[in-house]
């Protein structure tokens, strides 16, 4: 039986090959994310190891509260006055003092250098201690006073040379300083496209405020003691807020944040991954059920011949396990050409990824294998229970066929039964209170991927209804593409065929009636394999039209947030639209002549309550620029929180039953306690409230954070938006190339361009499934050209010709991908509705542009998928295909 | 000139056919040298035994197959030079078929499939013609059913009905009783002839039944690829003779 099934396989190659390119894709998803996170982190943990070589141990400050991995809140720097202390123990052999901390660059036009929107980083350098520096010096000199070693390729792409003077901007204006030297970081050239900076200790100190003050001391012990004892020593002599690590902890710390980035990145993918080898799984059941059933003949022989059904099962399983490891080996490998491809891909966009070679663990082998073999024989297992149903007698019958299950009487119910439940689970998931993200997840995935099965098996009833739709709009937007792309591409096709001495006919635009109205009643003829073959375009649509129906959903409230708030003209942000900027920028701005008014807010984290929050802080402008929606307290409140006053938004009130005049204690990230008085609350609109749980006074959190930072300015100028306020402001900026002015609308464009580019990067990942699905179709009408060769050739022989048969294969095509598309876009649009009811957020607007565009999409994905199998009908000689057995 | 001279003109005049399969040692010469002649209005029968090159024959004559070398006209058209396009065309207009296996669509209606061809060719049907024609092989009460739903016998009349309904200049029929019983294969058979009458099909059968062949105005003796001897109209028993004395059964 073995020998049988893989004689099987390789009899029919083609189809073989086609049923898994489904699983090839989605596992090469799954086996290229690894490999890329995997690369990405090792090499990450090489740089962060490599950065404290020399090193034992290192002090850095420590805030009180635990803050995020994020960097959004540095951990305060220490008092200088350690190192002298710490180099005095006798157990420490050499200590070194260093700062750090984003130092922008300016390019020769004036702008700041950002590559692919990788941070700037400033660093402090030590000569004397060479073994300490993270940075290594290529060429030149370390530099002393004014003046800056810069990364070499920086000076490569920018065209600086030692020598050169070149703008420098940290905390306060852009200063021009002299290039010493040119260095690298670590052994690398770059890492992730940052550019680098080195200056100094007094220089660094100046240009990141934090004269006196060090972020870090770096310990190598002495040698004959061991390190536990330096440890020891340098503990009992530790001032509070500060904290000693061994160089190993430290280098793990250095990379939290990059490693959580990265397990998130991971996650992401790998559901993405999941997707596609979900439509994958469709793909493959709809193969095996059609070679299925066209093997009813083989399947009754051998039954005859004696062979017993559980041997039928055993060989259509063992089909699906080598197809589905064969599938999966290849999915491996393509897996590591796409992880080269993005490493590639990222550095052509100047986002250089640190790269120490690929990382092939066992763990990516074994879990790709698995997830795809099991995806395939659990895809299998329908069809080859079928297999087993083919009685002896069909062996003798002509034109035989499969007689439908004995369940297929409870299909429509089965189905409508598992879509409802997974409408429920959905429906628990989003309403149901006090689940855990984790739970919710799960409940919501499981519940989708019910209703995705309920609905492609529902889905056969549906066929003809929609069929009979879609046969005149396939027809048309047939025509109006090709009309489209005529003058571009047939016709000059046409022509050189013509030069070429091929006699074609000239490209015609209007449909040919009798072709796709065979092609049309085609699609009608087996209403569960079309319904299958468009489920799998189904789920990509489907998930699209969630995507782009949230992401409407969310920029609409989000721009009436914005409006309900702002009331200022411009609005300062950094160049990349989201980074906070230093309190200077804000400080130039309020000097420039005309400028009316200028609040800022100010953003970092806090602990009350026995738990790490967001917290924001305004100035005493801020009433007349900001407005919120007040249940207690007032605009005028606003302005005068004053040393204790807070303003909370009312949901924190609510679950800490917080009322106007309550007092409550919040330590701030540099260990003071403030006791808060709560001077109003507000209502955050329904788009998200820009502001943090607690809000308090710019003085008052200036005094209790180590370097603030201001996430918006808003601004108000004496003329309102007008074209030489906006240079007036720009101008203004020029010692600050990373900041800019937007006014209200550019801002609002901005900030919702942001949700726009994740979207964007949605719709590509999804893409991979709607590309697994259009193979799905090219297999649906390979195998069905197999199967109706000998009616293609009656067709050629009482008058259809080529084009004919091309023209007919590919309104098939296109209606049963109009089918997917119809159901895809109505499932979309309903969970998108649930999802809507439930966050405040989002308010459930219909996408139209992007709908029409999705169904226009799917008319293409029709149109390529016809391509090939609508050549191979053609290619048919209508003489052998009528004596096609 | 000498009086009046009609002149016959032939709707099917092949010359010198000659089909070889393959090449070399193995090759396979399925005709060699074959000229035939079909004048409008007959109903002429091609016999010989299996292997012979009836069918192979019938395809090139049809314009399904090209020969080896030789020359086809249909209607006075030389069609072997005929690219595909033109050659598909030339199929809608001037030949029908009537084949073994009924090959209609299993989607289409009765009425459907018999249309077929003038859909394909976008021509508008004579309803007239249409209505005399179902009647003619008793279809009209069938006319809605699909072809799951009608018999072995029924199925060849949508068949029969298809090939005619769009008047081709010759059908060509390949044992299209092959796959029918006795009873109804009279039927069928009685069917052709009627339509050879009524409306002067010409038409072209390939047959291995001396009784089907009995009907037909010529018949062709074809063996080993060479058409051996042909005789006009004559009765089964006459056929079973020759069949008999050429010795090719
Ligand atoms: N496609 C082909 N390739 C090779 N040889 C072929 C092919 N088609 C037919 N032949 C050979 O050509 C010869 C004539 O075949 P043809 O089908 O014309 O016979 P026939 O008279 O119709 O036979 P039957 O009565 O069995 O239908 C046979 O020897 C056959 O084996
Ligand atoms: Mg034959």
């Amino acid at each position: 039986m073995i020998k049988f099934a893989l004689q099987g396989l390789l009899a029919r190659k083609l189809r073989t090959a086609l049923t898994a390119i489904g699983v090839v894709l989605g596992v090469a998803l799954i086996s290229g994310t690894y490999v890329l996170t995997d690369s990405i982190t090792s090499a990450f943990d090489s740089i962060f190891t490599q950065n404290y070589k020399n090193t034992d141990a290192a002090i850095t400050g420590k805030n009180a509260i635990d803050a995020s991995e994020d960097g959004t809140v540095p951990a305060p720097p220490f008092d200088a006055g350690l190192l002298a202390t710490v180099r005095g123990l006798p157990e420490v052999g050499a200590a070194g003092g260093a700062v750090s901390g984003e130092a922008q660059l300016i390019g020769k036009d004036g702008k700041s250098i950002v590559f692919g929107g990788a941070p700037n980083l400033g660093f402090s350098v030590d000569p004397a201690l060479p073994q300490f520096n993270s940075l290594t010096l290529v060429s030149g000199a370390w530099p002393t006073g004014d003046q800056v070693v810069i990364d070499t390729k920086t000076a490569k792409e920018k065209g600086f040379t030692t020598g050169d003077t070149i703008g420098v901007q940290a905390r306060g204006a852009a200063e021009q300083m002299k290039i010493s030297g040119l260095v690298e970081f670590g052994a690398v050239s770059s890492i992730g496209g940052a550019t680098l900076a080195g200056f100094d200790l007094g220089t660094a100190q100046q240009l990141f405020d934090k004269t006196g003050k060090l972020d870090q001391i770096l310990i190598a012990t002495k040698s004959g003691t061991s390190e536990q004892q330096m440890l020891e020593a340098v503990r009992r002599i530790l001032p509070a807020a500060t904290q000693v690590r061994t160089a190993d902890e430290q280098a793990k710390e250095d990379a939290a944040g990059t490693s959580s980035f990265l397990s998130f990145l991971q996650t992401f993918l790998l559901v993405f991954g999941g997707i596609a080898l979900f439509v994958g799984s469709f793909v493959i059941a709809n193969s095996l059920s059609i070679t299925i059933a066209q093997r009813t003949r083989e399947f009754a022989t051998l039954r005859t011949l004696g062979a017993s059904r559980r041997q039928l099962l055993g060989t259509v399983v063992l089909e699906a396990l080598v197809t589905g490891f064969v599938a999966s080996v290849a999915g491996l490998f393509l897996g590591l050409a796409i992880a080269t491809g993005l490493f590639k891909l990222f550095d052509a966009v100047g986002f250089t990824l640190p790269n120490n070679g690929l990382v092939f663990q066992t763990r990516t082998i074994v879990v790709a294998l698995i997830v795809g073999v099991l995806v395939t024989v659990l895809a299998s297992l329908r069809p080859a229970w079928r297999a087993t149903r083919v009685p002896p007698i069909a062996a003798v019958r002509e034109g035989a066929t499969l007689a439908p299950g004995r369940l297929n009487r409870y299909r429509p119910v089965g189905a409508a039964l598992l879509a409802v439940g997974g409408i429920a689970l959905v429906l628990v998931g989003l309403f149901a209170d006090g689940l855990s993200t984790k739970t919710l997840l799960v409940l919501l995935g499981a519940g989708v991927l019910l209703l995705f099965i309920g609905i492609a098996l529902f889905s056969a009833r549906l066929v003809r209804p929609l069929a009979t739709v879609s046969d005149p709009i396939a027809r048309w937007s047939v025509v109006v593409l090709t009309a489209l792309i005529w003058p571009f591409f047939l016709v000059p096709l046409w022509l050189v065929r013509r030069l070429f001495g091929r006699r074609t006919e000239f490209p015609g635009v209007l449909p040919d009636g009798p072709a796709v109205a065979i092609g049309g009643q085609n699609s009608r003829r087996d209403p569960h394999r079309t319904a299958s073959t468009a489920a799998a375009l189904m789920i990509g649509l489907a998930l699209v039209t969630l995507v782009a129906t949230l992401g409407a959903g969310l920029i609409r409230p989000f721009e009436q947030a914005v409006d309900g708030i702002f009331s200022a003209d411009y609005a300062i942000t950094a160049q990349n639209n989201f980074s906070p900027l230093p309190p200077p920028v804000a400080a130039e701005i309020a000097k420039v002549p005309g400028v009316d008014k200028v609040t800022s807010v100010r953003g970092g984290e806090a602990k009350a309550f026995g738990k790490t929050i967001t917290i924001t802080a305004v100035d005493p402008q801020a009433p007349e620029l900001l407005t919120f929606d007040w249940r207690s307290g007032s605009q005028a409140s606003l302005g005068e929180l004053g040393a204790d006053g807070a303003i909370v938004d009312a949901a924190y009130a609510d679950s800490h039953a917080l009322v106007l005049g309550s007092r409550f204690p919040m330590q701030t990230a540099t260990g003071k306690t403030l006791q808060l008085e709560v001077k109003g609350v507000f209502r955050p609109p329904a788009g998200g409230s820009p502001f943090g749980n607690v809000t308090i006074s710019t003085a008052t959190f200036d005094a209790t954070t180590s370097q603030p930072l201001n996430l918006y300015t808003f601004v108000n100028m004496s003329g309102g938006v007008t074209a030489a306020n906006t240079a007036t402001l720009n101008d203004a900026l020029s010692t600050f190339p990373n900041a800019k002015a937007l006014t209200r609308d550019e801002f609002k464009k901005a900030q919702t361009d942001g949700i726009k580019s994740i979207l964007n990067v949605l719709y590509v990942l999804l893409a991979l499934s709607v590309l697994v699905s259009l193979f799905g179709i090219v297999n649906t009408l390979v195998l069905t050209v197999f199967e109706r060769t000998r009616e293609l050739g009656m067709l050629r022989a009482i008058g259809l010709t080529r084009g004919q048969v091309k023209k007919m294969i590919r309104q098939e095509s296109v209606i049963t991908a109009l089918i997917g598309a119809v159901i895809g876009i109505v499932l979309g649009l309903v969970l998108a509705s649930l999802l809507a009811a439930r966050l405040d957020e989002i308010s459930f607007t219909i996408p139209v542009a992007q709908l029409v565009i999705f169904a226009v999409v799917s008319v293409v994905v029709g149109i390529f998928a016809a391509i090939w199998p609508a050549r191979r009908a053609a290619k048919l000689d209508p003489l052998e295909a009528l004596q096609y057995e | 000139m000498e009086g009046t001279v009609t002149q016959v003109v032939e709707v099917v005049d092949a010359k010198d056919l000659v089909r070889v399969y393959g090449e070399g040692d193995t090759a396979v010469h399925a005709l060699r040298g074959v000229g035939v002649r079909i004048e409008p209005g007959q109903l002429t029968a091609v016999m010989g035994p299996s292997g012979s090159g009836k069918s192979t024959l019938m395809h090139i004559l049809a314009g399904l197959d090209r020969p080896t070398s030789g020359s086809v006209k249909i209607d006075g058209i030389e069609i072997t030079t005929l690219g595909d396009d033109a050659l598909t065309k030339l199929r809608r207009r001037h030949i029908g078929f009537i084949f073994q296996f009924f090959n209609l669509l299993p989607m289409l209606t009765a009425r459907d499939n018999i249309l077929l061809p003038l859909t394909i060719a976008g021509t508008k049907p004579d309803q007239e013609f249409f209505d005399t024609l179902v009647d003619r092989v008793g279809l009209a009460d069938r006319l809605e059913h699909r072809p799951a739903e009608l018999s072995g016998g029924q199925q060849q009349r949508v068949a029969i009905a298809r090939a005619l309904v769009s008047r081709p200049t010759v059908v060509f029929a390949d044992e299209p009783t092959g796959n029918l019983d006795s009873r109804t294969s009279g039927e069928i058979l009685s069917l052709m002839r009627s339509s050879v009458e009524e409306y002067g099909q010409t038409t072209v059968m390939v047959t291995h039944d001396a009784k089907a062949a009995a009907m037909a105005d010529r018949v062709l003796y074809l063996a080993d690829g060479e058409i051996v001897k042909e005789t006009g109209r004559s009765n089964q028993h006459e056929i079973l003779q020759i069949i008999d004395t050429l010795d090719l059964q």
